[in-house]
């Protein structure tokens, strides 16, 4: 019973992998090249997935958002920055979860600026992702990326807190306010 | 792409992992037994979309004549190579854990640096997929901007990254 849900997980490897054999056997040449690129990737990337998920693991059990989100009010300035980034960054999964996790945290009194920074440090500045990402590409790629995104990410917060107007603000706190 | 010496950053990171490991375990065994199955949750997730991912790019990257991908999404292909590069990130749902490694070799074979860039930051900022749960949260307008924003900047975090690689290596 257990072996469905798996190979409905599984689909979509298993026929990139009989693609990927049809076609290397058609092409020997190219087969060749493939299984050369897959042999210098997969070790390095198993290698380095185990402690980037640990980590990522780690920092989600013990990062208390619940306790910290009262201290990126209105008033938290630019201490209250700094720890919606540092939050960001410590997290872990995919955009959508943080969605629901921004909810909670607008609820516990968390300025809709720290929100919107949170959410971009989330997306693109994760720090394991960030160790992995100068594995993979390279340390200028990656940090350079890293300044880049997080220049952009304080910019957008503050611009997207002014630019919805008033009332829009008074709407999404309302209804975030219970 | 050079690499500043992978296998000792490699080396650093693990002991950074068995250091924190070893003192979260001490601080409390049931947080860390909590952590380590989330660990392990997230591992076996992402691993069908991984090797999936590494196959089609490596069977793509073999099969493609590296003029190919450079005329689509290398250095010389220019802004269209980014419009390009940013409307697949945009579109699309990938991990990090899948793109980088798909990013590094796209690299290896010819892909251009700021096409690649625009790439990964469209694909973590960008989300028109998820747009509508967005919404749900934060209304249209926001979601919109927000998302807006974050497309419109992509094109500069290419050109920083462009421009770093260049100065440095």
């Amino acid at each position: 019973m257990d072996i469905k849900p798996a190979l409905k997980k599984w689909r979509i490897a298993i026929g990139a992998l009989v693609f990927t054999a049809v076609l290397g056997a058609a092409f020997p040449e190219s087969g060749r090249e493939t299984l050369k690129l897959l042999g210098e990737n997969v070790s390095t990337i198993l290698g380095i997935l185990v402690p980037v998920f640990i980590l990522l693991g780690l920092f989600d059990v013990w990062v208390p958002r619940e306790r910290i989100a009262p201290h990126l009010g209105e008033a938290s300035g630019i201490r209250g920055i700094v720890l919606a980034v540092l939050l960001g960054a410590s997290s872990a999964g995919p955009l959508y979860v943080a969605f629901p996790v921004a909810e909670v945290m607008l609820r516990k009194g968390t300025s809709l600026r720290n929100v919107f920074i949170f959410l971009g440090s989330w997306s693109s500045m994760r720090l394991p992702m960030v160790l992995f990402e100068i594995q993979s590409v390279g340390p200028v790629f990656a940090l350079s990326r890293f300044a880049a995104s997080l220049s952009g990410i304080l910019i957008m917060g503050v611009l997207l807190e002014r630019f919805p107007g008033v009332e829009d603000r008074v709407a999404i706190l309302e209804r975030f306010a219970e | 792409m050079e690499r500043l010496c992978p296998t000792l950053m490699t080396w650093f990171l693990y002991l950074a992992t068995g250091v924190l490991l070893g003192v979260s375990a001490a601080a409390s065994p049931e947080k860390t037994k909590k952590a380590l199955k989330k660990a392990l949750n997230t591992f076996v997730n992402i691993l069908p979309p991984l090797t999936a991912t590494l196959l089609l790019v490596s069977i793509s990257v073999a099969m493609l004549p590296q003029k190919v991908i450079a005329s689509l999404i290398g250095e010389e292909s220019g802004f269209s190579g980014r419009i390009l590069a940013s409307l697949i990130g945009s579109l699309t749902l990938l991990p990090g854990f899948v793109a980088f490694p798909m990013a590094k070799v796209l690299l290896e074979h010819g892909a251009g640096v700021a096409q690649m860039a625009v790439f990964i930051s469209t694909l973590m900022m960008v989300g028109a997929a998820t747009a509508p749960l967005e919404a749900s949260f934060f209304g249209w307008k926001v979601t919109l901007l927000r998302n807006g924003m974050a497309y419109l900047w992509s094109f500069g975090i290419g050109y920083t990254v462009w421009l770093a690689v260049k100065i440095w290596i």
